[in-house]
């Protein structure tokens, strides 16, 4: 290891911030070393300082943050330079890429002018050199007919292809570092699985360094030859991916790796479906669109549904982006309107209801929103959030009212009833879920729909909510419908699976029997295409799913 | 990450919280600004114990003032073509200044507001309607709508309250499209965050989202366009004293009006008489201006000013804003 020189190297990083709250320490104590043509992945949990370590090496740090120690790319000390020579760096020698590729690509102009403007910045290039160059680089990276999408705006390009045309731009000046910032974590797992090849490829045949910064260990176990884990500010522990899986060292390490859900189809009573008893979800041939644009076609979103929930089912809704499976959870809230079919939703028909109608039945109804930092009122505290659904339904006439039933749910989704004189920015995100559970569960709901209540926390603090809502299902005994793009999750929770691609439903059932022996090719595409967080067997597995896409193609 | 405990009740207040938290240049212009406000404010409710005569006041026991005298012991700042002693109408026409800003300011928040909030939140013909009628006030000059306003109330010929009314409606109708366009806009991007959904999912009733959620976290801009207004409720009264529209001299003191009067004054040489009120009117609308600005720009985390540490190396390391906006959300 000593023979080669790093392609970076950090030795002693420390970045303080000044913030309005005081300085922040956001990266203590970091040492890391990159060779070419290895990939090392970056893990560790949001605010562990992963994402501010990998920045210092293209200098992309806000005036605020004061950088001590020595970051050296390419035989040059980044943390000294001034800001001409850095600007050349960037991009001949170390580029990025980042986490969601339709902020990263600017939408006025096309792929092709945004490729031939990183090549001009660094050196001279012909108009005519410039765009065969892009054409070029946009073949490497697998985008179908270049010559002629060299010509299309971003908004033409699907997600997965306009990060592929990040990683063009990335490559397009032999960069022999790449930072990966999260670059799969806004793409589906079938997508993700094409953009980790393509990294792969990137190491293995232009020799390119890889940082790659991740949260997600199916990811690290997918690409990375070494994982340096990160807690706190602090690399904990550097090993190869093999030995980091096999033997962790660190106790952090060891907790994150237990946290990570995984698709081990534990045997889970199913639910007996009480036929006597009315579901409390029908739809029947649902259909859902979203009106267009003048002189537009409507966008169906959802077509010729059929679902069923039982008093007490769990049922879990799994699709990707664009499956129309958040717009269901929506239209059985009352968000979205139905446009056709049937959808019945505790004894009131869905299609046309008015609200007036619907209102009676909303306490009978909970919901768990994704994203815990902004579905509580940012100036109202946790127990008047929690208290909220009490005083409309009029169980409770005002906050303090209320404030012993608030005490009760906080200490049922144990959190501490103090917390309720807390502002929702005080807490956690996994803390700010929990309440979101407490408030969804006030009324006692038949039903809780939960979108997505997992997807924006951290491993260990989702094994925590998961838990959770496993224990309070059995306790108060709703029926959920669980709406989740992570199939590891839907494993843990639900009775039955519904699994939705393009608007309509390709496959359901037990959970078991979806996951264990799925009939359909996409279901069986979406699993193979899903990273366990096990280097051997992920490898095993890749070759799997290229053999399944080679015979569905 | 855990955040200190909820400051003092003192630290939280608006303006002060502002003072705490900004440094440098920033730090400069609001203290400036509050100097200057914080002066005006006091010589409004002090003006009948600072200023040495009434505001009409053309005698004493030593007779008449005299016309355009020179500043002297009796007149520090001398008299006005009218026979008025400057330094005290410039002292009383804080409380005419005053005035107006109240009047126009409270008049215009409270429909603007409700406006833009039914607008923002309800949406369809109604927010058409009510937009377009915005956009086309927006258009008006207010001047010209003072001008009328004048004569309307008091026929030109204006009391305290008349001068101060027009000025105030003239004021009120082009700075309620400016309430409603931003609290419109602000309630359009609430209505769509997930704690309003959640509200609805609850059952609430609309009028209950409108008020106790959406409106709350609607109105953090608006201490930022009450200051820059108040400095333009000011210069329309000005304006309609000095076109001749404002308020009578023995009703109450007026710069505007001076202004006015003092206009053949300064060819003349006789500088003292235009000088005072005009000043008044700058630094009153400077000082509002500067609070504005600097509450404009410490709202905005990209325009807040820092402490920056040490110099160090970090200096060349400093990088645009979008980006270090991403990597501060990642730490915070």
């Amino acid at each position: 290891m000593a023979s080669i020189d790093p392609a970076v190297d950090i030795r002693g990083l420390k970045v303080t911030f000044d913030t309005d709250g005081g300085r922040v320490e956001a990266v203590r104590e970091a040492d890391l070393r990159v060779a070419p043509g290895e990939v090392l992945a970056v893990v560790g949990e949001s605010g562990s300082g992963k994402t501010v370590t990998a920045r210092s090496i293209l200098g992309l740090l806000p005036e605020t943050a004061l950088v001590e120690g020595a970051v050296v790319l390419n035989g040059e000390d980044v943390v000294q330079l001034d800001r001409r020579r850095l600007r050349e760096l960037r991009g001949t020698a170390a580029a990025m890429i980042f986490q969601e590729p339709s902020t990263a690509l600017n939408p006025v102009y096309t792929v092709g002018w945004q490729l031939a403007e990183g090549l001009r910045a660094h050196g001279k290039y012909t108009k005519r050199q410039a765009r065969a160059h892009a054409v070029e680089m946009l073949r490497r990276v697998g985008i179908p007919d270049p010559e002629r999408r060299v010509d299309d705006y971003p908004h033409q390009f699907s997600g997965g292809q306009k990060q592929r045309v990040v990683i063009a731009m990335a490559l397009a000046l032999d960069a022999s570092v790449l930072i990966a910032d999260e670059p799969t974590t806004a793409l589906d797992v079938t997508v993700q699985a094409e953009i980790l090849d393509l990294l792969r490829r990137c190491r293995d045949e232009f020799g390119t360094a890889v940082v790659l910064i991740t949260h997600n260990m199916g990811v690290v176990a997918d690409l990375a030859d070494r994982v340096a884990v990160m807690f706190n500010g602090e690399v904990v522990e550097t090993a190869p991916v093999i030995d980091l899986f096999r033997a962790p060292q660190h106790d952090y390490t060891r907790r994150l790796l237990a946290a990570v859900p995984r698709v081990e189809l534990a045997e889970r009573a199913p639910h007996a479906p009480d036929e006597s008893v009315g579901a409390v979800v029908e739809a029947r041939g649902l259909e859902i669109e979203y009106p267009g644009r003048l002189g537009r076609k409507a966008f169906r979103a959802v077509s010729g549904v059929d679902l069923r929930i039982a008093p007490g089912e769990v049922v879990g809704l799994v699709g990707e982006s664009g499956s129309g499976k958040t717009t269901i959870g929506r239209a059985i809230a009352g968000l979205t309107a139905v446009t056709g079919g049937s959808l019945r939703v505790l004894d009131t028909e869905m299609r046309g209801v008015r609200e007036r109608e619907f209102r009676p039945q909303r306490r009978r109804l909970g919901f768990v929103f994704q994203d815990p930092a902004t579905s509580f009122n940012p100036l109202l505290t946790i127990a008047e959030c929690v208290a909220e659904p009490l005083i409309v339904h009029g169980v409770a006439d005002s906050g303090s009212d209320a404030r012993d039933r608030v005490d009760e749910l906080l200490e049922a989704v144990q959190l501490p009833g103090a917390f309720g004189d807390r502002y929702p920015h005080e807490l956690s995100g996994g803390q700010r879920q929990r309440a979101s559970l407490a408030r969804a569960l006030a009324l006692d709901p038949e039903l809780l729909i939960a979108d997505e209540p997992t997807s924006a926390l951290d491993v260990s603090v989702q094994a925590r909510v998961l838990d959770l809502f496993d224990e309070l299902q059995e306790r108060f005994g709703f029926a959920s419908l669980f709406i989740t793009h992570d199939l590891a999750v839907v494993d843990r929770v639900a009775h039955r699976v519904v699994v939705l691609h393009h608007g309509e439903v390709v496959e359901s059932g037990p959970t078991h029997q979806v996951l264990g022996a799925p009939s359909d090719p996409y279901t069986q595409r979406l699993l193979a295409s899903l990273p366990v967080p096990d280097p051997v067997e992920q490898a095993s597995r890749r070759a799997e799913l290229a053999a399944l896409r080679e015979s569905t193609a | 990450m855990a955040r200190p405990r909820r400051a003092s009740l003192l630290a939280r207040l608006p303006i002060v919280h502002q003072l705490r938290q900004s440094v440098g240049l920033q730090r400069g212009m609001l203290v400036a600004g509050l100097v200057i406000t914080g002066v005006f404010l006091l010589t409004a409710a002090l003006a009948p114990l600072i200023a040495p005569y009434g505001f009409a006041q053309l005698r004493d026991e030593n007779g008449l003032f005299g016309a355009q005298q020179p500043p002297s012991a009796g007149h520090l700042l001398g008299t006005t073509v009218g026979g008025y002693d400057v330094l005290s109408r410039v002292i009383w026409g804080t409380q005419t200044a005053f005035l107006v800003i109240v009047v126009a300011v409270i008049l215009s928040i409270f429909i603007g507001v409700f406006l833009g909030l039914i607008s923002g939140y309800i949406g369809g013909w109604i927010d058409r309607v009510l937009v377009v009628v915005a956009d086309a006030v927006f258009a008006f000059p207010t001047l010209l709508l003072a001008i009328v306003a004048a004569i309307v109330i008091s026929g030109g010929q204006s009391s305290l309250w008349g001068g101060v009314a027009a000025a105030a409606v003239s004021i009120t109708v082009v700075f309620i499209p400016q309430y409603f366009r931003v609290i419109r806009a602000e309630t359009v991007r609430v209505k769509s965050e997930a704690f309003v959904e959640s509200a609805r999912v609850i059952g609430a009733r609309a009028p209950r989202i409108m008020f106790r959620h959406v409106l709350r976290n609607s109105t953090r801009t608006l201490p930022l366009i009450f200051t820059l207004n108040a400095s333009e409720a000011i210069l329309t009264l000005a304006a309609l004293g000095f076109l001749g529209f404002g308020i009578q001299p023995t009703s109450a003191a007026e710069w505007g009006y001076d202004l006015n009067k003092a206009i053949a004054d300064v060819t003349s040489g006789i500088w003292w008489t235009p000088v005072f009120p005009g000043l008044a009117i700058v630094l009153v609308v400077l000082g509002i201006t500067l609070i504005g600005e600097s509450l404009n720009d410490l709202a905005d985390p990209r325009l807040r000013a820092r402490r920056r540490l040490a110099a160090t190396p970090a200096d060349a390391v400093a990088e645009s804003a979008p980006a270090s906006r991403d990597a501060m959300g990642e730490v915070l």
